[in-house]
């Protein structure tokens, strides 16, 4: 297996009185898709934040490549190659679709002062935005509002926008929240074909689609990892089943395993 | 497009125009008001692209005004494009300054504390004898254009002023469409859409609302200096708040984030100001209500007048 790409060594955060992430270890690898279940409230958006350095940590250390990077702003873990998308669609709604990614693409160019220069003449920039825009499966829209897209759609554009900077590691927060199930069925193929070049933590709650897709899973209640291993021994762990899906349940991914799912449509193929 | 492209071709023709009907009054009047559209354009960089709402921006007016009046030497005039590039430098400093402070601060806060600055601006060239005190300072002499011994024009003739001006204006609009078109001003559009996206793609959001703090401050700064060369003397009230709520005042009236809403603004503010002096001596009171009227029916301001006459596109909502 390959080293870890970024790993965390005791994270933990607290919100005054609230520990949302206690003492949480995990390492990411390049070429596995590491995912992680948990139900609401178990500190798993709050986990992506403190990766992403949306919030800053309350103790423990982050490290990427060897170096520690706790203390690194946000845009300065993105430059390093740490790539996030949004629970919550956070796009450009007033500019194209195009325009969203071609803007995300030009963040990795060297000459950000050049003035007297065309923002839409970079051939670089214009491609990598291009190939996000193919890979996500939006190239039809490409030239629509981000705003006039419709949901599912905005959510593609949402990881086509973190695919434009080219990172090495993916946190995706939910990225086929509120999806319909072709959608949804397109992203999990998406997610699969980034997998090998790729580092990438995956929150989800749609249990077909993380049985589909993850290398590992690691469980989360209360802010503690619960568990982590492969598939099968989560599948299998009784702790697992205790605290997250219920008791006398069959195991997650066979049929009938009743995940909470944010909205959009039930049963769909894995 | 094209469209706007003629119009914005015939307004230049119709500007180049103004001088020659002869009236020395209406002339200096347009001056002042491209001078102002100079201003509001500037403001408009920060405030409708940047999304950043100073209500400070007169202090970058006031240092490049002052900066004129303090360098030119009392018995000669001064020479034009010398002070000229220290007045513009002079306020792209200041705002640096400035800036490296307030792009910190959000919002409201934002619109506090450069107001807050410029309030301290009024006060340093207000009550202290580096700014020669609250009387103002006079410029006696225009600033000479001469470059070696050839003098292309006369900044004491209205007329030369008036094209003087009017050649600034077109080539500051001219720097800020080049600008809104690089990565720069892809990357303030950004920020002003969603600035939390921006830094978690990897923009440093600080130093791009620096950047745009601090060229909005250079061409506020060259519109002041116009301003002190026009009317030869400068005083404290430069810097006022009210002079800052003013060029945001044209800059609503005219629209935002189309540089041109600033130029329309300019002259609006100024046609209503003209039109009910000469009305009554009461006149802010109709002037404010008039204003109120506009923004309250017209909330893309004056530039957005066309897009509205025009029928309206079956897309929908999203075409703004």
């Amino acid at each position: 297996m390959s080293e870890p790409l970024l790993a965390t060594r005791a994270l933990t955060k607290r919100f005054g009185g609230l520990t949302a992430n206690s003492d949480v270890s995990l390492e990411l690898r390049k070429g596995q898709v590491h995912a992680l279940l948990g139900p609401n409230g178990a500190g798993k958006s709050t986990l992506i934040n403190l990766l992403s350095g949306d919030l800053p940590v309350s103790s423990g250390r982050i490290v990427y490549r060897d170096r520690d990077i706790t203390r690194l702003g946000p845009h300065q873990r993105s430059r390093i190659g740490i790539g996030r998308s949004y629970q919550k669609t956070n796009i450009f709604g007033p500019f194209s679709a195009f325009e969203n990614c071609r803007l995300a693409a030009q963040s990795r160019q060297p000459r950000p002062w050049r003035i007297f220069s065309d923002a839409q003449a970079v051939p670089a920039v214009r491609r990598a935005a291009e190939a996000a825009l193919e890979a996500a499966g939006l190239t039809a829209v490409a030239d629509q509002p981000a705003a006039s897209l419709s949901h599912g759609a905005q959510r593609q554009l949402e990881i086509a926008m973190v695919l434009a900077t080219a990172p090495e590691v993916l946190l995706l927060d939910e990225p086929l929240a509120g999806m319909g199930a072709d959608e949804a069925h397109r992203m999990v193929e998406l997610l699969r074909k980034l997998g090998p070049d790729h580092a990438m933590l995956l929150v989800e709650h749609d249990m077909d689609a993380v049985f589909a897709v993850a290398d590992v899973i690691t469980v989360m209640v209360n802010g503690q990892v619960l568990e982590s291993g492969p598939p099968a021994q989560i599948r299998a762990s009784p702790a697992v089943r205790q605290a997250y899906l219920g008791d006398d349940d069959g195991p997650p991914g066979a049929e009938g395993a009743a995940a909470p799912r944010t909205g959009g449509a039930g049963g769909r193929p894995s | 497009m094209n469209r706007k492209r003629l119009a914005l071709a015939l307004s230049l023709l119709l500007l180049a125009a103004v001088p020659l009907a002869g009236s020395a009054y209406y002339t200096e009047l347009v001056t002042k008001v491209m001078i102002l559209a100079v201003f509001a354009m500037s403001l408009d960089l920060l405030v409708g692209y940047t999304g950043l709402v100073s209500l400070g921006h007169a202090a970058s007016y006031g240092i490049g005004a002052y900066t004129l009046a303090l360098v030119a030497p009392r018995y000669d005039p001064a020479n034009l494009w010398l002070t000229l590039g220290e007045a513009v430098l002079a306020a792209g400093l200041a705002s640096l300054v400035v800036g490296i402070f307030v792009v910190r601060v959000k919002g409201v806060y934002f619109l506090m504390v450069t107001l807050a600055f410029a309030q301290m601006f009024h006060f340093v060239f207000h009550d202290t004898d580096f700014g020669r005190g609250s009387d103002g300072v006079s410029i006696s002499f225009k600033p000479d254009a001469s470059i070696r011994g050839f003098t292309p024009f006369d900044l004491g003739k209205p007329v030369h002023a008036y094209y003087f001006v009017l050649v600034v204006l077109v080539l500051s609009y001219g720097f800020l469409r080049l600008l809104l078109r690089s990565p720069l001003g892809h990357a303030l559009r950004g920020i002003k859409s969603n600035e939390h996206r921006m830094q978690s793609l990897g923009f440093p959001v600080l130093r791009y609302k620096l950047a745009s703090f601090t060229i909005a401050g250079a061409l506020g700064g060259l519109a002041g200096y116009l301003s002190a060369a026009q009317f030869g003397f400068v005083n404290p009230e430069l810097f006022g708040w009210h002079q800052s709520g003013n060029v945001l005042l044209m800059l609503i009236l005219g629209g935002l984030g189309s540089l041109t809403g600033g130029v329309v603004g300019a002259f609006a503010f100024v046609a209503l100001q003209e039109l009910f002096q000469a009305l009554t001596i009461h006149w802010q009171l109709p002037f404010g209500l008039a204003i109120i009227l506009l923004v309250v029916f017209l909330p893309g301001g004056l530039a957005s007048l066309p897009a509205r006459l025009r029928p309206p596109r079956p897309e929908g909502p999203f075409h703004v």
